[in-house]
């Protein structure tokens, strides 16, 4: 029941506008089934399976709205939450920044959706578990990891006859990896459509190798170093600049993004020239939806490019204001790279740090988006082109803003947490103090 | 690790599957005897299949959001979220799963998958689960003790409030003014093949609001948050009372009735002096810290390694582990803090977030030492923990944040006991040669094992011989877990004690929001290191 086809949410959304008294209304649809095993010490410590669907209803006379939701999907029900969502209008106060629903769009069919990752059952997530446990157990290591993967659609239709559907299959799996001394731990973690590209053995024996490698790591000087950023490194922090790219925001005054004197610093060269960044969500490798919550289509778009800031993201009500099209935002965010394995980063590199991943960043200053947090799981001194001692771990003070103007080379983009990220070297990374975390 | 928590794109982890309610819906609670036939239901079917233990958990969870900026309402919801969650173990291993739907078909259904799934769970089980035994109840009831019933103040009360607030706001200069107001009743009913039957009314609530000022002309701005808690209570935290507030430091300090319009004013004046204050040198000072700062350093520091779960490893891929493990523990010496130091674990506290009459798996909640004279001496256990720390009974540490999520071992309120001896902050301050006296939370990050941390404040006041000279910006002290509260030396009375907390820490895979408070004086720690953390974009 969770996930409806195409034509099965097509025809709940044309009933549920149908009962519309309101000036315009909006409907949303959308489930997901889905299931998740955690496990810990070597053993499944918690294992569930859930299953939702739920319909949301805006209703809005002149610029008031309100909205409703519900979980029931009988004639009864869809015709209760219309209601509901009309009288909550009427109550509501006026909203100056309302945008009125857009008429049909045109979007691109996603790839989003894999049917053998759709088929994944409890049996199969157990058996991939047990290759990862079987892993840690061979190697004498302690393994805590997560997988979950779930399919999900959703569908929008409003009364200006605009409809988009979307169904997409993911699956993600992430794994520590500590040996029986606590004095070493590895990680990885990956996420992806296709579970076919999964291999949680493979995987696990990343985790394991760096458990064991980081043992027995000594401590170096704080201070500014080259680093060798693993792509879930560099995604952790890179992540956290991509919200700046909000003209509002810009526009206001209040981001790294704004000018002085006022305005944003579109146009302006912010990295080093070798970064590129766009967001594509037909791109094959970290596809996602074509359309925003409001039937906006997603198309590719160039947000940076040779280091200059091509483009910041406007919604409908801010681009109104500043007589500009709306630009949504992406998931599928693209750093470009060049061809240089991790490996061959590694070889140029005189003297450097590697990090596999960062932890607990948070934000120390909006202005300079100056951002702290710790390394994790496996930091390792270079010289010479090779890893030659685990070392402890490192508070880091940094800006992505910074760092993208400090960038030595960047290598073959992979998929991690917040898309399609190149390993980076890094020149001048500041690190400010040591953790005895391990 | 806590969410940020403020801000529309921050807004706390509020169960997100919630259904929109009118307000009159939201206050008609589901009938006690009703809850105990479904619960009744759910205990037979899972007994019928095998299972050794059960308990069952129907949570009705009402959130209630206003948020506002500047003359504008942006969003009012008010959100119910209903159903059923059933944990079993069989062949000695746990099992859960969860329905909305509430007949009795569905939740028989429930039941019974849970014992499958507990059974399947079994073959990867290596020992099998050890519960401290726990004696039935019967049919008992608690609530949070409330004065004014949050949801049900008219809306447009709130509204006005909140606008009034942003209006003091433009008043004082703000170029932008957002403020919000959180509220949640959890109605939670727990019933258990132990023999409990408990119906809860839990009610939380949070007010609070982002001042921002801009300089254009040299491109900066600054922003103020507020200094409210949320708290464990009803509409009555918005009714200011003089006996409440602190008065006569650079900062009004509000305890368990906060003065919104007030705060929202001295903001203002306080954005000025931000933008106006000067770069701190590095280097090791005195902090004297304000409750409304200290509770986040003591829930990181204190809070999260005391948790049994992540000394065990449970939380290995997620929140991390804890430097603080079991030989440290069962050698009674461990210095963790100075003399001075004495953490409370305490689920009782009136006006706290972690307040409840019973834990999610039915255990009667009650107060221990955690910390005591400088010396770990305990942590947070539940039911399947008890045995490890040789307690014959549980610590009441379970939760879970929702119908449809799995219970597991969460904070209590962990505090730091106020000083003994009658002091004021302001006295304290009077002491102190070179420091900084610094408010409110900020930025704030800590390892896996939660030695080393980075916090910083909304305000850095200068402390210079013993007077308060100016404000800092860009400090952010740096220390390690051991050391700063080896550096603990002074506390402020009972007087000035006051709560701070969180409405969404998180923790778990999938993850889970929970709420809690942290206690504290006004207290003082001795050459800790601050660093600048001013940098400059080309």
């Amino acid at each position: 029941m969770a996930i409806l086809s195409k034509e099965e949410a097509q025809a709940i959304l044309k009933k549920v506008i149908g009962f519309s008294k309101a000036d315009s209304c909006e409907v949303s649809l959308s489930g997901s089934d889905g299931g998740n095993i955690r496990y810990a010490r070597n053993a499944v410590s918690t294992a569930g399976q859930i299953s939702t669907m739920s319909l949301g209803v805006s209703s809005t006379f002149g610029k008031k709205t309100g909205t409703a939701t519900i979980n029931e999907f009988d004639d009864a029900s869809l015709q209760k939450v219309v209601k509901r969502a009309e009288e909550l209008a009427m109550l509501a106060p006026e909203n100056p920044e309302f945008m009125p629903p857009l008429g049909p769009q045109t979007f691109a069919e996603s790839n989003t959706y894999n049917a053998k990752t759709a088929a994944i059952t409890p049996d199969t997530r157990a058996e991939m578990v047990g290759k990862s446990l079987s892993v840690s157990k061979a190697a004498g290591l302690d393994a805590a990891g997560f997988l979950e993967n779930a399919t999900r659609f959703n569908a929008i239709m409003n009364s200006k006859g605009l409809f988009a559907y979307n169904k997409g299959t993911d699956v993600s799996f992430s794994v520590t990896i500590r040996n029986k001394q606590g004095t070493g731990s590895g990680y990885v973690e990956q996420g992806f459509n296709d579970v076919d590209k999964m291999d949680t053995l493979a995987l696990s024996k990343i985790a394991a190798s760096k458990a064991n490698g980081s043992a027995g790591a000594k401590a170096i000087e704080p201070g500014k170093y080259t680093v060798i950023l693993e792509p879930l490194a560099a995604s952790d922090i890179i992540g956290n600049m991509f919200r700046g790219f909000d003209a509002r925001s810009a526009d206001e005054g209040r981001s790294f993004m704004s000018k002085k004197g006022g305005g944003t610093r579109l146009g302006e060269q912010l990295f080093s020239e070798n970064v590129n960044i766009y967001s594509d969500p037909m791109n094959t490798e970290i596809p996602s939806s074509t359309f925003t919550g409001e039937g906006l289509p997603v198309t590719r778009t160039q947000w940076v490019e040779k280091g200059v800031v091509k483009n910041l993201s406007y919604s409908r009500y801010w681009a109104a204001q500043k007589n500009v099209q709306p630009l949504p935002f992406s998931r599928s965010m693209v750093i470009e790279g060049g061809t240089q394995s991790l490996e061959d980063l590694i070889k140029s590199t005189e003297k450097g740090i590697l990090v596999t991943r960062f932890w607990y960043i948070r934000s120390v200053d909006p202005q300079t988006l100056l951002l702290t947090g710790l390394t994790r799981d496996g930091t390792f001194y270079i010289e010479n082109g090779e890893i030659k001692f685990p070392i402890k771990n490192f508070r880091f003070n940094e800006s992505p803003v910074i760092m993208l103007n400090n960038v030595e080379a960047l290598g073959k983009p992979v998929r991690t947490g917040s898309g399609l990220i190149p390993p980076m070297k890094i020149r001048d990374f500041t690190f400010t103090s040591l953790s005895d975390a391990i | 690790m806590t969410g940020v928590g403020l801000g529309a794109s921050m807004l706390p982890n509020i169960p997100a599957f919630g259904k929109m309610i009118t307000v009159e819906e939201s206050l008609t609670p589901v009938d006690v005897a009703l809850k105990k036939k479904m619960a009744d239901v759910a205990l037979n079917a899972a007994k019928s299949k095998g299972a050794t233990y059960a308990d069952v958990r129907i949570g009705r969870y009402l959130n209630q959001v206003v948020a506002t900026r500047e003359t504008r309402v942006e969003n009012i919801s008010n959100s119910e979220s209903y159903g059923l969650g059933v944990r079993v173990i069989a062949n000695g291993s746990w099992g859960f799963a969860a329905t909305n739907n509430m007949d009795d078909a569905s939740i028989a259904k429930a039941a019974e998958a849970a014992v499958a799934i507990a059974k399947g769970n079994a073959k990867l089980m290596e020992e099998p689960v050890q519960l401290a035994p726990q004696k039935g109840y019967g049919e008992v009831s608690w609530k949070t003790p409330i004065e004014i019933n949050a949801f049900e103040v008219p809306i447009a009360d709130k509204v006005e409030l909140l606008l009034n607030v942003n209006s003091e706001a433009m008043k004082g200069g703000a170029k932008y003014i957002s403020s919000n107001l959180f509220m949640i009743n959890e109605q939670k009913y727990f019933a258990s093949t132990d023999g409990s039957y408990i119906d809860q009314d839990i009610h939380r609530i949070w007010p609070t609001f982002t001042l921002t000022k801009t300089d254009a002309a040299n491109g900066k701005f600054e922003t103020r948050n507020a200094l409210s808690a949320p708290m464990g209570m009803g509409f009555e935290y918005l009714k200011p009372k003089d006996t409440e507030k602190i008065k006569g430091g650079p900062v009004t300090m509000y305890k368990k009735r906060y003065d919104i319009l007030e705060d929202v004013r001295e903001a203002a004046v306080h954005v000025d002096e931000k933008l106006k204050a000067k770069p701190i040198t590095p280097g090791k000072y005195d902090l004297v810290l304000d409750p409304s700062h200290l509770f986040l350093t003591i829930h990181e520091s204190v809070g999260h390694p005391t948790e049994l779960d992540r000394v065990l490893g449970y939380e290995a891929n997620y929140a991390g582990t804890s430097f603080l493990t079991l030989d440290k523990w069962e050698s009674k010496k461990f210095n963790f803090g100075s003399k001075e130091v004495n953490i409370i674990a305490d689920k009782l506290e009136t006006g706290s977030l972690g307040a409840v009459g019973y834990d999610d798996e039915g255990v009667k909640c009650g107060k221990w030492d955690i910390i005591k004279d400088g010396i770990l001496v305990n942590y947070q256990a539940i039911r399947d923990q008890a045995h490890i720390l040789g307690l014959t009974a549980s610590q009441g540490c379970c939760y879970a944040d929702s119908w449809d999520s799995i219970q597991f071992q969460r904070m209590p309120n962990v505090s730091l006991a106020p000083g003994n001896v009658p002091l004021s902050a302001a006295e304290l301050v009077k002491n102190v040669e070179k420091g900084i006296y610094m408010f409110g939370r900020n930025s704030y990050s800590i390892d896996q094992q939660r030695y080393n941390f980075q916090f910083s404040a909304q305000l850095a006041y200068e402390i210079k011989e013993g007077k308060i000279v100016g404000m800092f910006k860009d400090a952010a002290y740096q220390a390690n877990t051991q050391e700063f509260w080896n550096s603990c030396v002074q506390r402020c009375d009972k007087n000035d004690y006051r709560l701070g907390g969180t409405f969404s820490d998180g923790k778990g895979q999938p993850g889970q929001a929970s709420a809690v408070s942290h206690g504290s004086a006004t207290t003082r720690f001795n050459g800790v290191n601050v660093i600048n953390t001013g940098r400059k974009l080309g």
